[in-house]
């Protein structure tokens, strides 16, 4: 049976795991390697780096980095952040990443997912869609890592980028983000039932039952989370006890 | 050994790479016909859409030479698709090795089929050391249905050819060099063979 995926994800600045992770067992948890290895052997699913740096040699650092993450660990990953063209895309592949995932560049540009399918594939191609609720708007889509609204309605936007070929969605609830009271599981459902394509969600994370809810009530075929898991609030092995025990499907 | 992955630019021939050097096992990369007709190993990765795979393997004349290998082949994922007769991703002609159709999934699960899922009904050396129920990585919309030539399946929801072997060729829709441990024992497996 295909299981639900537990997915950590990494920020990655300058070449370095941020967020002030602390973990006993790992030399330098400030090594996405040393982190990535860790967490596969942890029972991860797939890992999500996103890189967080601005300027275009740090970029060139990012990709590096993803080479030598697709060197060490033999799980599946994603690789997002700041991706705006087709050519930032064909290096990161070739690097070794499995997945891109893109976000503000495919809301200036929507052809980008189109022409990123063509080339690459469905199965390579992650729309990320940060959005949040407010009583006036309802759900929209947000742009450039959250900070600008746009005119797009969340499960409408869901639609037209599965349409335009992505093969799956990496949803985060900009209102539940960091505030450990669960996924936003009412938009979390409404775009998994909106779209034929894989749905992780994202934001939120506190408990082990929130990540059964989000399989459970919102349909959600995978869920990351992050400083969750980097502070070891939740351990991954523990989680999928406990929804394997629950009668979820997972990879133990 | 002298092990040649076939190149022809499909998107995970570089996770191959690295789990082969993970294994410490070297490989030549190559779309050369002489480097690859001379090979005691050959594998075949890929990903990506099926006619425009077909168009790089015609552009090296790979589409000629493929079918005529004799040494022990390992198809990947879209690498083992390539080998049937034809595929209903763009009504595309395959290398025709295998007497079998490459079928879209049908259902009202999600598709692509993507993530963890168990190989079952093992029954090839390409398995030893790997359990019944055993989980491996799979993404892909596209599936080759039981036949007579399936060495392991895997349901979603009906069962499909997780693994096939044909003569010298066998392959696998699932990504071994993304599988973990028991990816990087079915890749040992095959160079044992």
């Amino acid at each position: 049976m295909l299981t639900k995926r537990i997915i950590p994800c990494l920020d990655i600045k300058n070449g370095r795991t941020v967020k002030g992770v602390r973990f006993e067992n790992i030399r330098d948890a400030g090594d996405p390697v040393e982190l990535a290895k860790w967490y596969a052997e942890q029972g991860a699913d797939e890992l999500v780096f996103l890189d967080i740096t601005a300027t275009n040699e740090e970029r060139k650092t990012f990709a590096e980095l993803v080479r030598d993450i697709a060197r060490h660990i033999d799980i599946p990953f994603t690789v997002g952040g700041g991706i705006s063209a087709v050519a930032d895309v064909e290096v990161l592949l070739m690097a070794g990443a499995d997945k891109v995932s893109i976000n503000s560049a495919a809301i200036r540009n929507p052809q980008l997912v189109e022409d990123l399918t063509l080339r690459f594939g469905s199965q390579c191609v992650t729309m990320a869609i940060d959005t949040k609720y407010t009583e006036a708007t309802g759900w929209k889509v947000y742009a450039r890592a959250g900070t600008v609204e746009t005119e797009h309605a969340t499960v409408d936007w869901a639609r037209r980028v599965v349409d335009l070929g992505a093969g799956e969605i990496l949803l985060t609830s900009m209102n539940n983000d960091g505030t450990k009271a669960g996924f936003a599981l009412d938009i979390t459902k409404a775009v998994s039932e909106a779209v034929s394509v894989p749905v992780i969600a994202s934001g939120g994370a506190g408990t082990m039952q929130h990540f059964a809810d989000a399989f459970q009530i919102a349909h959600a075929d995978a869920a990351l989370a992050a400083s969750l898991f980097h502070f070891r609030e939740l351990g991954i092995p523990d989680l999928k006890r406990f929804l394997k025990a629950e009668g979820i499907a997972v990879r133990v | 050994m002298n092990l040649v992955i076939v190149d022809y630019k499909a998107g995970n021939v570089q996770s191959v790479l690295f789990a082969l050097e993970r294994l410490g096992v070297q490989a030549t990369l190559s779309s050369d016909f002489e480097t690859i007709k001379a090979a005691d190993k050959v594998i075949f990765p890929g990903v990506g859409e099926a006619s425009s795979a077909m168009a790089q393997l015609r552009v090296r004349n790979l589409d000629k030479l493929l079918p005529t290998l004799e040494q022990p082949f390992f198809g990947v994922c879209l690498g083992m698709q390539l080998l049937c007769d034809h595929s209903e991703e763009g009504d595309t002609d395959m290398l025709g090795i295998i007497p079998l159709p490459v079928k879209r999934f049908q259902t009202d699960l999600k598709v692509p089929h993507m993530g963890w899922n168990q190989l079952e009904k093992l029954q090839s050396p390409l398995f030893t050391g790997i359990a019944e129920g055993e989980y491996a990585y799979y993404v892909h919309s596209f599936y080759v249905p039981l036949s007579k030539y399936t060495i392991a399946q895997t349901s979603y929801p009906e069962p499909f050819s997780a693994a096939l072997q044909y003569k010298n060729f066998y392959a696998a829709q699932f990504h071994p060099e993304k599988s973990g441990p028991a990816g990087s024992q079915i890749i040992k497996n095959f160079l044992a063979l």
